[in-house]
């Protein structure tokens, strides 16, 4: 890493610019969201120049994912972009299930629909409270993660877990919503509306968040597209691009919402639009809560395809459930070995390519996924909105004031699990 | 499906495999195609969506680099395979046409070691610089990178007991 300092280091060009200072800020440092670093060079308190610097949180999930099987790969995809696991587990599964020909059933879609936006909202609440925390509005900061909490039980009462669910599995979906997930789910959302209006009362028209936000960051449509920004920040710019709307997967057409955009391409544009996209993100939540009235199966029946176990939560986590293990250990022999063989051998995926984008809170998630038609992943490759977005980072700072730079990167709302996977 | 006829037009290999449509274009093209898919209208690709490359051992070319087109006012997507060897691993950087290439182009150099030529800042971006080795590589393995105390090693997970 001396490298880079070095390449901005006055003297080892051989040309002194007195004027300018070179400063470090991260990777810890707690306005960066996480490991982001960035090197700034500073005119007074102006940027002069911002370089990102990124890979600290580095883990080799797609590496990871070649040598699992296809059933493994949920669980490592879900690690990328933390705050949006159901997601990363969508984007993955639905490309999965595209080069095997397969549709999960109509239940399992809406309870994928159900969960991406509960995600949504979550994750929304999140950069809520960091970007609060950020720009001095400590209250905020912990409103949003008391809201964030409803919906962490929720997920936990559904899942097991708190984040990283692998929850969305080829072929459907792991289990049906437990009793009682549906009234909590339904006091969430006579809960949230009113709170948003609360920070809405906070925020908006406070001068101290308008004078930090308003006018600031500015990224012009024919930029974001050129450095391939998507999500809110794409659509504070006027662009109407959110792909369950253009590309709609899991039956995002037949939902109704709206896309929220907005004109003035800056921080408060994309704060406007996460607001919006949490009440329309509610609108579709009920939607789906209509539609759950239905019952069905939440997983195909194809023996080749779906997970062998029947599944329930423990303390833990996700895991067989007893009557099940009762069942392959004492009652059925071709149960155990089927179970066997599913489990450490895993799906086998006709060989292809694809790539399926879904909405993230963050914007465009897309998984490459290529299959060589064994029962391992060939390649897989996410496209994380985080990752691109970053790019963007020096254009909308450079020339502006470095505290500035903390609003960009609010406003972005980068996640590093997904930038540095 | 309309969109590959008129694609086909220009580029004669495209198939269309699960409503997707891909071309193979060759290196030298590369730049020259970006540039024409980009500025027709009714084409009009201008986001770069993903950039990346997959390794087959074996095979000629070894590398497969693969962008990901998508076009913001038709909302359409088409894929472009290029072709890399795996004696010269190289291939002409987008970045001028497309400004996002750049740390897609730096993460296909850091995880396989195909080179872009004309990348104004071609470093590794997710490894560390010292890395050494290109990790995506199937010749690569999976661990088995020592750790930094008192000689202490870690076998690859396949050959872990």
């Amino acid at each position: 890493m001396a490298r880079d300092l070095d390449a901005m280091d006055p003297n080892a060009t051989g040309e002194p610019r007195q004027e300018t200072m070179v400063i470090n800020m991260g990777p810890q440092h707690p306005s960066t969201h996480g490991v982001l670093r960035l090197l700034l060079e500073l005119d007074g308190e102006t940027v002069v120049s911002c370089r990102p610097i990124i890979g600290y949180l580095h883990t080799g999930i797609e590496k990871n994912c070649e040598y699992r099987t296809w059933q493994q790969g949920v669980t490592f995809v879900t690690r990328a972009d933390y705050l949006s696991p159901f997601l990363n587990e969508l984007a993955y599964c639905l490309a999965v299930e595209r080069l095997m020909g397969v549709e999960a059933p109509p239940r399992a879609q809406v309870l994928r629909v159900l969960f991406s936006e509960m995600n949504r909202i979550a994750s929304h609440l999140v950069w809520l409270a960091t970007s609060g925390m950020e720009l001095g509005a400590v209250s905020i900061m912990l409103f949003g993660f008391r809201e964030r909490e409803l919906l962490l039980d929720i997920f936990e009462m559904a899942t097991g877990l708190r984040m990283n669910h692998a929850y969305i599995r080829i072929g459907g979906v792991v289990m049906d919503l437990p009793p009682g997930a549906t009234e909590k789910i339904v006091s969430f959302l006579d809960i949230l509306p009113g709170r948003i209006r609360e920070y809405e009362s906070l925020l908006a028209t406070n001068p101290i968040w308008v004078e930090r936000n308003s006018g600031v960051g500015v990224l012009s449509a024919e930029d974001a597209i050129a450095l391939g920004v998507t999500g809110p920040a794409l659509r504070a710019a006027g662009i109407s691009k959110d792909v369950r709307k253009d590309e709609p997967y899991s039956g995002y057409e037949t939902y109704e919402f709206e896309v929220a955009t907005g004109d003035s391409a800056d921080c408060f544009a994309r704060f406007e639009i996460r607001l919006e996209e949490m009440r329309q993100s509610l609108g579709i939540i009920q939607q789906c809560l209509d539609r759950l009235e239905e019952p069905g199966p939440v997983m195909v029946e194809d023996p080749k395809v779906r997970w062998p176990a029947q599944l329930e939560v423990g303390p833990d986590g996700i895991g067989n459930s007893p009557a099940y293990v009762k069942h392959i250990m004492e009652v059925s022999m071709e149960a155990l070995i089927h179970h066997f063989k599913m489990v450490t051998e895993g799906v086998k995926v006709p060989g292809g390519e694809v790539y399926q984008p879904v909405e993230s809170p963050r914007g465009e998630l897309g998984m490459y996924v290529v299959s060589d038609g064994e029962h391992r992943p060939y390649r897989v490759r996410i496209r994380d909105p985080s990752f691109v977005n970053l790019q963007a980072v020096p254009r909308m700072v450079e020339g502006s004031l470095v505290a500035d730079a903390i609003a960009v990167i609010a406003s972005l709302d980068p996640v590093m699990g997904g930038a540095d996977r | 499906m309309e969109l590959a006829t008129r694609v086909r037009e220009r580029l004669p290999e495209t198939i269309v495999a699960r409503d997707e449509v891909t071309s193979v274009v060759a290196r030298e093209d590369l730049v020259e195609v970006l540039g024409s898919l980009r500025e027709d209208p009714e084409l009009a690709f201008d986001l770069l969506s993903s950039l990346t490359a997959t390794d087959w051992p074996g095979r000629s070319p070894r590398f497969w680099l693969s962008y990901e087109l998508y076009s913001v006012a038709h909302r359409h997507r088409l894929r472009l395979k290029v072709g890399v060897d795996e004696d010269d691993p190289r291939a002409p950087s987008v970045t001028a046409l497309y400004p996002t290439a750049d740390w897609h182009e730096r993460e296909t150099y850091d995880f396989y070691g195909v080179r872009f030529d004309g990348h104004p800042d071609l470093r590794r971006i997710l490894l560390p610089d010292d890395w050494e080795g290109h990790p995506l590589r199937k010749t690569e393995e999976l661990g088995g990178v020592d750790t930094r105390f008192k000689g202490a090693s870690v076998p690859p997970v396949d050959r872990r007991t």
